[in-house]
């Protein structure tokens, strides 16, 4: 890698290409953008409001949001340092300037192309690989596809907006009512000016035919990307959900704080997973993208589950607890996370497991990987009310260092109300050591390679959650995140 | 094939090997044995290229290169195998896919075409046949959680699946019961060749009535102190390692 950055500034353009490869999505599409200017006050949260056609009730919820919003202050606790944030120095509303299209054949074809280049086609190889996109293009959705095949099933999948217009009653119904406009800082200003995002509703007894999907995209600068995803599963539905981000490498810091509400009536069950990719910002922490988000899961139901399947390799820093409220008895909630830094990276993530039902589950397996001057924590909680007799949780918390100038950090939170409840933690933090590299490399695979080994064997756990193409895809992009790491 | 010549090299700043010759010909089986702390293991981990040894003099020639200028895992393209007295463990990568990722690596490196999944398991079914070898051992993690004997094993199916053309076992003898022994030595007697070499490090005569030395040679602070035909083995199993001290005074500290 030295080697490389040494003829890198001989500007040898070659070797300047092999050196950007670290982040393959780093490009810009040039497309005509209509952007809100920078700043943000009432006025801002109305036109963003009124751009989208919403009701009143809408409006008004996003402004009481906003108004808490400015009572609050950013939280402190995280073990990150975070340059202070000019949220006035950002646009919050950014979209490609044709007008929404109805159907993906009216898409702008360069809006395509870029969803190709990132290997989501939204057009016929996406039937034919089985999967339902919808893709977020700053701030909104350029298209959802298989729409028919999911009315068939009773499905509803569309972009947020399309949901506030076709189905305001579900909306009304549900927004908020996992994370509440005010539940925190990021959360809060999200609330008030989000953007788009994806809606999910699978009704009774429905088990959705395919998997579903979402990917986001920032493209526009100084832009920041607020969106909202809201999934309900009624009685006995099942559904199976991934997200996936980029965003083109800009020196500036970009801020993503999303929302995400899942709802699982009596015996429903959401898998939930992501592939977290936004630009980490250079060797030397200059730009990348904040990802700060807020993801919870109710577990309303009895005998309903969650999962939460994360593998987090992007991002400048990560902020984010994906977490479940087990409120039904016997529900059961699990986390399986993979979260990488490298090179300056910051990540402090982990999760949340309510239990106030009788019997509730929950599972954690968390795998930090630090590698260059990456500092990786993981902050659980484990709260056990209470109601919750008979509860149970498992967690297991592994690190694994790469170099020494790297840190990983663990926060396991226990707090437990009923005496019938078993808590378990088991804690490891480990070191590629070189007597595993050298036996890999004694049977002649290339230290690169042997590395990749190890990592993708250590991740094992939580790679066998994600759904077949994706677990690929991770572990590609866990290489790719992992170069010039070693060496 | 293989000649050391004046070998030195010391770990952190200690002498190990301290001019330490040995030439194997193509075809040949060499024993070494020699008390604990006496450097074979030293000599495995410098020949197959672990990094942490100072050469400070003398040379090793491999098939008519210069085999300490080589990266480790170019010397295994090349086909040189060592066999761990300890071998590693790596939690989570399945036992297949390392050796296949291993073995298709080489292949690459040699500009031969690679393997793929039901070509490699093919291969793994014949191997693990003639070793009786559980195939259960391929469905676990590198090493992992395997008893001492079990890696022993899996080095030496590695080996055969690897088909080196000089292959290190260091201590592969060490801890077996006698079936396992006997696989070991199978393994070993299966692919001499006229064209592959052996260096074979243990402790017990006994692994030599299966795998018959060409040459025994005696391994003492860091150089060879005796050589000889297999009858020296019989000879060491008698008189332990004094006997050599009291005939050359000074060769063994
Ligand atoms: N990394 C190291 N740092 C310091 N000393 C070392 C290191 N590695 C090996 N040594 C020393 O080198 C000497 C030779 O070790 P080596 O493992 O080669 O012995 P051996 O002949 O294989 O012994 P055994 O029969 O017990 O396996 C020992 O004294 C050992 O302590
Ligand atoms: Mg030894």
């Amino acid at each position: 890698m030295s080697e490389l950055l040494e003829s890198h500034t001989s500007g040898n353009a070659h070797v300047d290409e092999l050196v950007r490869k670290g982040y393959e999505h780093g490009f810009v599409t040039d497309i005509e953008t209509e952007v809100l200017p920078p700043g943000l006050n009432e006025g801002v949260i109305r036109a963003i409001s009124a751009r989208k056609q919403e009701p009143a009730w809408l409006t008004d919820w996003r402004l009481s949001a906003y108004r808490h919003w400015l009572t609050m202050a950013p939280p402190e606790w995280a073990r990150l340092e975070i340059a202070p944030i000019d949220f006035q120095a950002i646009s919050y509303f950014a979209a490609p300037k044709k007008n929404l299209p109805k159907s993906l054949d009216e898409v702008d074809p360069k809006l395509l192309e870029t969803f190709d280049k990132l290997g989501v086609p939204l057009h016929e190889r996406a039937r034919l690989a089985g999967v339902a996109v919808d893709a977020v293009f700053d701030s909104v959705s350029v298209g959802t596809t298989f729409k028919k095949e999911l009315n068939a099933a009773g499905v509803i999948f569309c972009s947020f907006s399309e949901a506030v217009r076709e189905h305001p009653e579900l909306i009304q119904k549900y927004l908020g009512s996992v994370v509440p406009a005010g539940d925190n800082y990021f959360a809060a200003l999200n609330s008030a000016v989000f953007s788009d995002g994806s809606f999910v509703f699978v009704p009774k007894g429905v088990r959705c035919p395919m998997e579903l999907s979402t990917y986001f995209r920032i493209n526009a600068r100084d832009t920041g990307q607020f969106e909202r995803t809201l999934i309900v599963v009624e009685d006995a539905g099942h559904v199976s959900y991934l997200e996936g981000c980029t965003a083109p490498m800009r020196d500036e810091n970009q801020l993503h704080a999303a929302v995400v509400e899942l709802v699982a009536l009596e015996d429903a069950q959401i898998k939930y997973s992501t592939v977290q990719n936004w630009y980490p910002g250079d060797e030397d922490g200059k730009g990348g993208i904040y990802n700060f988000v807020t993801k919870r899961g109710d577990c309303r139901g009895a005998r309903s589950k969650i999962s939460w399947t994360q593998v987090e390799t992007g991002s400048a820093i990560t902020w984010k607890y994906p977490s479940c409220v087990l409120r039904g008895d016997d529900s059961v909630g699990e986390f399986y996370s993979v979260a990488l830094t490298n090179h300056r990276q910051q990540a402090d993530t982990g999760t949340k497991m309510i239990h106030l039902g009788a019997r509730t589950k929950s599972k954690i397996i968390s795998k930090g990987i630090s590698a260059g001057r990456g500092q990786n924590t993981y902050r659980g909680l484990v709260k056990v009310e209470k109601s919750a007799v008979g509860a149970r949780n498992f967690t297991q918390c592994d690190s694994l260092l790469i170099g020494k100038r790297c840190g990983a950090h663990t926060f396991p939170y226990i707090e437990v109300k009923q005496p019938s409840a078993i808590v378990e933690h088991e804690a490891t933090t480990s070191k590629i050591s070189d007597d595993q590299l050298f036996y890999c490399l004694s049977r002649g695979i290339d230290e690169e390679n042997a590395v990749s080994m190890i990592v993708d064997g250590f991740c094992k756990q939580v790679f066998k959650e994600l759904p077949m193409e994706f677990a690929v895809e991770a572990k590609k992009l866990l290489e790719v995140s992992l170069e010039g790491a070693i060496g | 094939m293989l000649e050391i010549e004046n070998l030195h090299v010391s770990v952190a700043g200690k002498a190990i090997l301290k001019g330490l010759s040995l030439a194997i010909r193509p075809g040949e089986v060499h024993a070494i044995m020699g008390p604990n702390g006496a450097g074979k293991s030293t000599l495995g981990h410098v020949l197959a290229g672990r990094e942490g040894y100072d050469v400070t003099q003398g040379s090793v020639r491999y098939l008519g290169e210069d085999l300490l200028s080589l990266a480790p895992e170019e010397r295994a393209a090349k086909g040189v195998f060592l066999a761990f007295q300890y071998p590693v463990e790596i939690p989570g990568v399945n036992n297949t896919y390392f050796l296949r990722t291993a073995l298709n690596a080489q292949r690459k490196a040699r500009g031969e075409n690679e393997l793929d999944a039901m070509q490699f398991l093919k291969l793994t079914r014949e191997k693990l046949k003639v070793l009786s070898i559980s195939d259960e051992l391929l469905h676990r993690a590198v090493n992992e959680g395997f008893s001492g004997g079990e890696k022993k094993r899996n080095e030496i199916f590695q080996m055969a699946v690897l088909e080196p053309r000089l292959a290190i076992l260091d201590e592969t003898d060490s801890g077996l019961d006698i079936d396992a022994l006997k696989t070991v030595a199978e393994g070993v007697n299966r692919l001499r060749s006229p064209e592959r070499g052996f260096l074979v490090i243990t402790h017990y005569q006994r692994l030599l009535d299966y795998i018959v030395p060409d040459v025994v040679h005696v391994l003492a602070d860091g150089r060879i102190v005796e050589s000889g035909d297999k009858s020296l083995a019989l000879t060491l199993e008698e008189h332990g390692y004094a006997w050599i001290k009291e005939r050359k005074p000074g060769a063994a500290a």
